[in-house]
């Protein structure tokens, strides 16, 4: 899932400033899974606005609502009715849902109440961690499942650097290495001989080429 | 000859070599190289010049290795994948080169987190193994990584470092064999003041038989006291320091003489590992230390170049390049 984290009240008062009349819009999707933007947290973001304004002694209009999936157009279509009565929409959603609802309705201001972290997975209760960094060019394959590109703070390719220690990364003893993930993967499954051939330099083209990457599919177009 | 480097010809007639670490300052002034490479001259064979070590802004190793030959010494210019793409690496390569640098050090590089600018974007386009590959096809095959033909390539000897004391340790041998394969010519590993698990790892290189393949210089660090040694202990990642040694040093009258007496035992007893080519010393800017350790583990005077100078590499002098 795509993993989400609100920016600080401070932050999103700060971009609200001026704002009276303020669209509060949740996912329901991966946002609401990792507890950033569904309808619950869009409920207590909607109080704390409430609560800033009148500590402050503003009338403010916060208005409340949570759509299937943001990064949609059938379901951003449904906000049609009633959005441009607000001053802002803050959308709860993910930087795919903000950037959606915004060319969906030119001339609405629409802002983002996440921080949009990384693609991952709950790993405990209250912990998420990254797991894939989207690259376009998978090489789990090689790896026993287990990505270096995103989860080798140097995004290594032949093996853990100098830095490796117990089962630690240089940068903190908080992350583990990778690659001795990687390695006791592969010792598990007999397959230590695909850490001895040498991985060519990746092809960063199929990452980051110039705009947005885009993925057509002939056979379902209409 | 592969090179024009001072090392290769030091490594290949067969001597116990001896290279030297400098780090560049934190500011513009060639003047502290010019100094540091006064305890260098005559005292070793080659000098490493890190590449913003520690990820701080230092001087760059390019400009510093060009100043270094310009002296008459032979600088390993220390590469890192860290902040450069394989489109600058490729570039400060032939520049170097064209500046009189015959030596590369290929490093993955400290993580940007450990230094005075954590906020910046890293790069690592390229691992330290593929960085090898890259310059061993630049220099033999004359080629640039996208296949693109290299008229005049840079002939620099390849160096790499590996680091027994880390982990998975059965796995750093294969990463050393993958190093070897991309085209390392010889290798310096991380500071042994460990040296049963060096040698455990010196028979895994023999067992390999990778010390026939490429020259291993085992790296040793003088330090000044016992706080040092802890430090490296528990601070620095990929370290492997016995706690006897801190002991001893504790116990020292005079620290540093005591660091001196330690890291010449270990330069003597590193002599005795089979398959162990030379001595990678690294002061940690202590360099002023290094011309009395060297004497004191009778390793002066370094051997002289015959009377002629080196033999022009294969395809001619850097200055008909």
């Amino acid at each position: 899932m795509i993993v989400a984290e609100r920016k600080s009240l401070d932050e999103i008062l700060a971009m609200l400033q001026g704002c009276s009349r303020v669209l509060v819009v949740g996912c329901g999707t991966c946002v609401t899974v990792c507890m950033a933007g569904g309808e619950k947290e869009v409920g207590v973001l909607a109080s704390l606005l409430r609560l800033a304004a009148q500590r402050e002694g503003r009338t403010v209009e916060i208005g409340e609502t949570t759509i299937e999936r943001q990064c949609e157009w059938e379901f951003v279509d449904g906000l049609a009715p009633g959005i441009r009565g607000y001053d802002a929409v803050l959308s709860m959603g993910c930087g795919a849902g903000v950037q959606t609802i915004a060319q969906r309705f030119g001339g609405v201001r629409v802002l983002p109440a996440l921080n949009t972290k990384f693609i991952g997975i709950p790993e405990k209760q209250g912990m998420w961690v990254e797991m894939c960094l989207g690259c376009g060019d998978c090489v789990l394959d090689r790896t026993g499942g287990i990505c270096p590109v995103a989860r080798c703070s140097k995004g290594l390719l032949n093996g853990p650097c100098g830095g490796s220690q117990g089962g630690k990364c240089e940068v903190s003893k908080d992350i583990d290495c990778a690659w001795q993930l990687i390695y006791d993967r592969l010792a598990s499954l007999g397959r230590l001989d695909l850490l001895e051939a040498e991985f060519a330099p990746k092809d960063w083209s199929k990452n980051r080429d110039g705009g947005p990457r885009k993925v057509l599919r002939e056979e379902v177009m209409l | 000859m592969k090179s024009r480097s001072n090392l290769e010809w030091v490594l290949a007639a067969g001597h116990f070599a001896l290279t030297g670490e400098l780090g560049p300052p934190q500011s513009a002034s060639a003047e502290v190289i010019r100094k540091k490479a006064e305890y260098y001259k005559g005292c070793v064979d080659a000098v490493n010049i890190t590449d913003n070590q520690t990820a701080i802004v230092r001087m760059s190793s390019i400009a510093s290795a060009a100043i270094l030959a310009g002296l008459g010494l032979d600088p390993i210019m220390q590469m890192t994948c860290r902040d450069r793409n394989r489109i600058a690496i490729q570039s400060d390569i032939l520049g170097a080169y064209a500046l009189g640098v015959n030596n590369i050090l290929c490093l993955t590089g400290d993580h940007q987190s450990f230094g005075n600018h954590p906020t910046s974007k890293n790069v690592y386009d390229l691992d330290s193994v593929q960085l090898i590959h890259m310059v061993r096809v630049m220099r033999d095959e004359k080629r640039f990584l996208s296949g693109d033909e290299l008229k005049a390539e840079p002939r620099m000897l390849i160096g790499a470092a590996e680091n027994p004391f880390a982990d998975p340790f059965e796995y750093r041998v294969v990463r050393l064999a993958k190093k070897v394969a991309a085209g390392a010519d010889f290798i310096q590993t991380q500071a042994v003041f460990d040296l049963p698990r060096f040698s455990r790892w010196m028979q895994m290189v023999r067992d390999r038989g990778l010390h026939e393949r490429v020259y291993i210089l085992a790296g040793v660090i003088p330090v000044k006291s016992a706080r040092a040694l802890e430090y490296m202990k528990n601070e620095v990642p990929g370290m492997s320091v016995p706690d006897e040694l801190i002991r001893r040093m504790e116990a020292a009258g005079d620290p540093k003489e005591e660091g001196v007496r330690i890291a010449v035992e270990t330069i003597q007893q590193l002599r005795e590992v089979p398959g162990v080519a030379g001595i990678h010393l690294m002061p940690m800017m202590w360099e002023a230390i290094a011309p009395v350790v060297a004497e004191r583990a009778g390793l002066l005077p370094r051997p002289a170049l015959p009377a002629a100078g080196l033999a022009p590499a294969s395809e001619g002098p850097p200055a008909g390049a």
